[in-house]
């Protein structure tokens, strides 16, 4: 252990506010790099589900208008 | 082959003749941005003389991206691209002909100007050889990376912008090596060896160049 | 030879092993991130010249690393799909541009970071630096051609274009901003240069460095089905698989 206590952890021999800017931009850039991809897997699955839905529906008029 | 060649070379030299301005502006565009810094940094000949193989180098890669548009535009438009895919000669040699006929165009007269701008800018006469000996070696690799970029990009609405923004970068070394040579004759240094590189840059741009060129034309077409 | 199989069951297939794959480097990535970080942060002794600032280089140096290594990755993937017309490894340059784009960026702040405390500004024009930003520049230009296209199949023939075009500038462009360097400022010395590292710093920026490579595996893994899937959303496939996954979720709702 290269630290005493927990707060001479976080002061980080007086560079604490490099070393933690540091991380917490690296973290949040790979955090927003993950949400990305994330939200554009579920948008292409919403976009395919929601075309499949309008497909029934076109097929679903369709038959209603042979029936009359 | 050889033949081909030389008509897209005089085709293109005898269309620019009628459309004088495509030719002009671009240089016209060099020698104003170059005015605009004595302006803005003051008339110091001393600091002029330091800062001027930057500013012509940076003046001549935005001219040099003004000069692109046309470069393909026109033949993209009215279909003699097409052509020239479906021509029985390589398409890598009908585009380093077009690419050659662009540098006349656009690289030579940025050469031809060069010594009025060395007179704006103070500069000596050996550090005058050195811009003009790295104009000549280094605006024919321009020329061949910025067709890369226009090939890539004129298929596209809004190609102007990302053409700059692909090619730029990628022309980083030959700004540094070129500063640098004229840096070095500014302090009666030996500027070969930074020459021979740029050589060396501009004969692995022709060799590769027409390439990526070709290839790229083909997916802009299609 | 790979021409004549059929694209479109090689894209399912591709799917298919590539989710396979997923789980194990993130099996690999975050075990190694969590003991890295930690070990790193509070094990590893303080630097004697830097002091605890030299911290930064646990993310700094792999980054730096990885985004070369994205780089040769989507250099490679070009080559394979310029050379055999494979539109998957097409994609996958174009899969792997905004992770290399994301770890150049964190190589270039945490650079900067760092710089502050030892140089006393924010930015220096130290070569690496100056590389990692114009390699930045390279990677946002690739990005930018890709979304700049609507038919993603032209769109990741031009990314792989470029790619390649951009693999053979970048040694020049690092050789020419080391040498313009030493030109102009000669005397500083590069901090990030570490002769000979104690063994318990180096230790956990090796599992940093795994750490890091087994991350971009996964991410490029996972935006590889993503393109696979938005190529390929009309395919019975990709239909059978998104109503699948919607049943799950009504079933559990």
């Amino acid at each position: 252990m290269a630290f005493a206590s927990w707060s001479d952890f976080i002061a980080m021999g007086g560079y604490s506010f490099y070393v933690w800017l540091a991380y917490g931009v690296s973290l949040l850039s790979v955090l927003l790099l993950v949400i990305s991809t994330v939200t554009k897997r579920k948008k292409i699955f919403k976009h395919v589900e929601q075309r499949l839905l309008r497909e029934q529906r076109i097929k679903a008029a369709e038959n209603r208008e042979g029936t009359l | 082959m050889f033949n081909a060649f030389l008509q897209i070379v005089r085709k293109e030299l005898l269309g620019a003749f009628r459309q004088q301005s495509d030719i002009l502006n671009p240089i016209w565009f060099f020698v104003i941005v170059v005015t605009l810094f004595p302006l803005g940094i003051g008339t110091d000949p001393a600091l002029l003389a330091r800062i001027a193989p930057g500013i012509i180098w940076v003046a001549a890669l935005l001219a040099a991206l003004l000069s692109f548009e046309r470069l393909f535009k026109d033949d993209f438009i009215d279909g003699s691209l097409e052509q020239m895919m479906l021509a029985p000669q390589p398409l890598t040699w009908l585009v380093s002909a077009k690419v050659f006929a662009h540098w006349l165009l656009t690289g030579l007269p940025i050469l031809l100007v060069s010594p009025l701008l060395a007179v704006f800018l103070s500069l000596q006469e050996s550090t005058f050889w050195a811009l003009f000996l790295t104009l000549l070696i280094g605006t024919p690799i321009l020329s061949l990376l910025g067709s890369i970029g226009v090939a890539l990009t004129i298929g596209l609405r809004k190609g102007g912008v990302l053409l700059s923004l692909i090619m730029l970068p990628l022309s980083i070394p030959i700004l540094i090596f070129s500063t640098m040579a004229i840096d070095a004759a500014t302090f009666g240094q030996s500027y070969i060896g930074l020459l021979a590189l740029l050589g060396a840059m501009l004969v692995g741009a022709i060799t590769l160049a027409p390439f990526a060129i070709a290839a790229s034309l083909r997916v802009s077409v299609s | 030879m790979w021409k004549w199989l059929h694209p479109y069951a090689k894209a399912e297939k591709s799917y298919a092993l590539s989710g396979k794959l997923m789980p194990w480097f993130l099996a690999v990535a975050l075990p190694t991130f969590v003991v890295g970080i930690i070990w790193g942060l509070a094990f590893a002794p303080a630097d004697y010249q830097q002091g605890d600032s030299f911290r930064i280089i646990y993310i700094h140096v792999p980054a730096a690393m990885m985004a070369m290594g994205a780089y040769s990755t989507m250099a490679i993937a070009a080559f394979i799909g310029l050379v055999w017309q494979i539109r998957l490894a097409e994609m996958t340059v174009a899969a792997t541009a905004p992770i290399g784009a994301v770890y150049t960026f964190i190589a270039l702040f945490t650079g900067a970071a760092w710089g502050k405390p030892m140089w006393g500004a924010w930015w220096v024009w130290d070569a690496r630096l100056t590389s990692e930003l114009i390699l930045l520049f390279v990677y946002l230009g690739i990005i930018a051609l890709y979304n700049a296209f609507s038919d993603k199949v032209l769109a990741g023939r031009a990314a792989s274009i470029l790619t390649l075009v951009g693999v053979i500038n970048l040694p020049i462009i690092h050789f020419s901003v080391v040498w313009w360097n030493t030109l102009h400022q000669g005397a500083t010395i590069t901090k990030f240069d570490q002769p000979s590292m104690a063994t318990d710093m180096l230790v956990p920026l090796l599992i940093m460095i795994v750490s890091f490579a087994a991350f971009l595996g996964f991410m490029v893994l996972y935006r590889f089905r993503n393109e696979i899937l938005q190529r390929e959303s009309h395919r019975p496939w990709v239909i059978a698989l998104v109503q699948q996954s919607s049943s799950s979720v009504n079933k559990r709702g």
